[in-house]
């Protein structure tokens, strides 16, 4: 048997005693990629933010690798916000940025020693953002700024990457790119969890889906679940699915002629 | 250079410009966290919040930095725990609890009417009445604080940038939030007797508002607001002994001038370092700012037709779409 990466038992999760979702139960297997989709207000970010430990399930039992949240290794969780919600004109650099995941784990002195410094260097490397080491980060590209993010979240050396929605805001071959990308890591070992509006490219990169909506629509790989029936019941509207040889895509089910937005 | 040495003949100018120098420096490395948390606001509250506790100490006949940074302190936390709920922000928040905080003092200055005039200073600043008990506690506070700044270096700028992401990265945010509490509420009770509490903001947000602008760093941010912190305050200092003015009020104002000035070179900056391009996505051409980055390169020049910047759509260049 796997061994499990996230583990919910019973989770309810919400804001201010209110739940957004009740009584969740998921396993997620150590080595997994996969992507939640949903309708917005669907509790997605609420379910990542209670991976993660933002936010303090309202009852039941989370576990990261069999352990408590709060008891888990510095540096387990690697995690990328989504781009919008980053602070674009705070004064840092690229390279001060990615080095801050490193702060839970450096000494005392405000900078990096030196073979921190190659890390984060060599990582930078690998994801193709140090040439723009100094640059501010509202003055680099929209795929660099979602690199220099998951160049934080890479530099610890998680065990568990992250992701809210990496695919919002870049253009399609950014998106194919990224999520290229993680599909590397995730060969290399590490599990992925994100959320996304995207199902097409969902459906193009991600081996394992789950469709949520205050709970668990269905889950699995994308061609056995994505079909019309199982998205009418997550996201109430109807979606067209197209089989087009190894590719599926997803569209909105209304005629253009018949849209009034 | 006899104007600089000249006034360092008196007792009472050299207190003020060792006091001044420190409380510059203190202002400016505070200020930096300050501003990129707007809440620019807090100096001016937390100072009068102080203002109350240092007019309660009195009366209770405690020692004024204790009373005063006892309250500020408390005041500070009280901020922080009532904007947590979402339906009060954070503005409101200081609004409500430092005014409060002023009020008592006021009320109480009020009632007891013979001590209105030691608080004078406190409200308006009295920097050439520092005592060498003052410089004493001014010194002590200054270097509890850098070091304090220098430890938490790296959680108060990751805290500030991204706390909710601080936390997931494992940064004790909680602490770190109450730590820089005691810190600003001990900034501001060293700075309240020489820059008043009417004067306090401006010494704490014009330093790192002006080093913002010519700095896209946060460590180059940080020195640059405390030299410039520390620069404004001595020079203040001259400028008040020269034009016989008051201390705080003409620190205030020239740091005021070096804020517009840095204004001014910002703005040059950009028109001589900032290209005006042409830029050309698909068929459309027009003209825009923007700094050379990685990864958006582009031809210069297309679209500029004698000088004049285009914006305009090639009539039957663009592709029809097509509903298949």
């Amino acid at each position: 048997m796997d061994a499990v990466m996230v583990e919910f038992s019973g989770v309810s999760s919400g804001y201010e005693g209110r739940p957004v979702f009740e009584r969740l139960n998921l396993e997620i297997p150590q080595g997994q990629f996969v992507g939640f989709v949903g309708p917005t207000g669907c509790g997605k970010t609420t379910l990542l933010k209670t991976i993660l430990g933002a936010i303090d399930p309202l009852s039941g039992i989370v576990r990261i690798m069999g352990h408590s949240i709060r008891k888990i290794p510095p540096g387990t969780i690697g995690y990328v916000p989504q781009l919008e919600t980053v602070d674009w004109n705070f004064p840092v650099t690229v390279e001060e940025v990615v080095i801050m995941g490193l702060y839970n784990r450096m000494g005392l002195l405000p900078w990096p020693s030196k073979k921190e410094k190659a890390r984060v260097h060599s990582l930078m490397n690998e994801l193709g953002i140090d040439d723009c080491a100094h640059h501010h980060i509202r003055n680099i590209s929209g795929g660099q700024q979602q690199r220099t993010f998951l160049a934080r979240a890479l530099v610890g050396d998680p065990k568990l990457l992250v992701l809210d929605e990496p695919t919002a805001g870049i253009d399609i071959k950014t998106q194919h790119d990224v999520l290229h990308l993680l599909g590397e890591l995730n060969k290399n070992g590490v599990t992925i969890v994100l959320t996304t509006h995207d199902l097409n490219a969902v459906a193009a990169h991600l081996p394992f889906v789950v469709c949520f909506n205050k709970g668990i629509v269905a889950a699995g790989p994308p061609h056995r679940i994505f079909n019309a029936e199982v998205l009418k019941k997550t996201y109430g509207a109807d979606v067209i699915v197209i089989e087009h040889g190894d590719h599926l895509l997803m569209s909105h089910g209304t005629p253009l002629s018949l849209r009034r937005d | 250079m006899e104007f600089l040495f000249e006034p360092l003949q008196y007792e009472f100018f050299r207190h003020g410009l060792w006091a001044a120098l420190m409380v510059g420096a203190l202002c400016g490395v505070v200020g930096v966290y300050i501003v990129l948390r707007g809440m620019s606001y807090i100096g001016h509250g937390l100072s009068h919040a102080a203002f109350g506790g240092a007019v309660v100490g009195y009366v209770l006949n405690i020692n004024f930095y204790l009373g005063a940074g006892l309250w500020g302190f408390l005041a500070a936390i009280l901020i922080g725990q009532v904007s947590k709920r979402k339906k009060i922000k954070e503005d409101a928040a200081i609004g409500i609890i430092t005014t409060a905080s002023f009020a008592i003092g006021v009320a109480l200055i009020s009632r007891v009417r013979k001590f209105t005039l030691s608080f004078e200073a406190a409200l308006f600043g009295n920097i050439l009445g520092i005592t060498s008990s003052d410089l004493v506690v001014i010194s002590v506070v200054t270097c509890m604080i850098s070091v304090l700044l220098f430890l938490l270096y790296k959680q108060l700028l990751f805290t500030t940038f991204d706390k909710d992401a601080a936390r997931i990265f494992g940064i004790k945010t909680e602490l770190v939030e109450i730590l820089f509490s005691l810190i600003l509420a001990a900034a501001i009770i060293v700075s309240m007797n020489i820059i008043g509490v009417t004067m306090i903001a401006a010494a704490i947000v014009i330093p790192a508002v002006t080093a913002r602008m010519l700095t896209d760093r946060f460590s180059h941010m940080m020195i640059g607001s405390t030299l410039i912190g520390s620069g404004t305050a001595v020079t203040g200092m001259y400028l008040s002994y020269y034009f016989n003015a008051a201390s705080g009020a003409t620190i205030v104002l020239f740091a005021a001038s070096v804020f517009c000035l840095a204004m001014f070179y910002n703005y040059v900056r950009r028109l001589v370092l900032l290209h005006e391009h042409a830029h050309q996505h698909g068929v459309v051409q027009h003209l825009h700012e923007h700094p050379h980055a990685t990864g958006h390169e582009h031809p210069h020049g297309e679209g500029i037709k004698d000088g004049v910047s285009t914006a305009q759509v090639s009539e039957g260049t663009m592709e029809k779409p097509s509903v298949k």
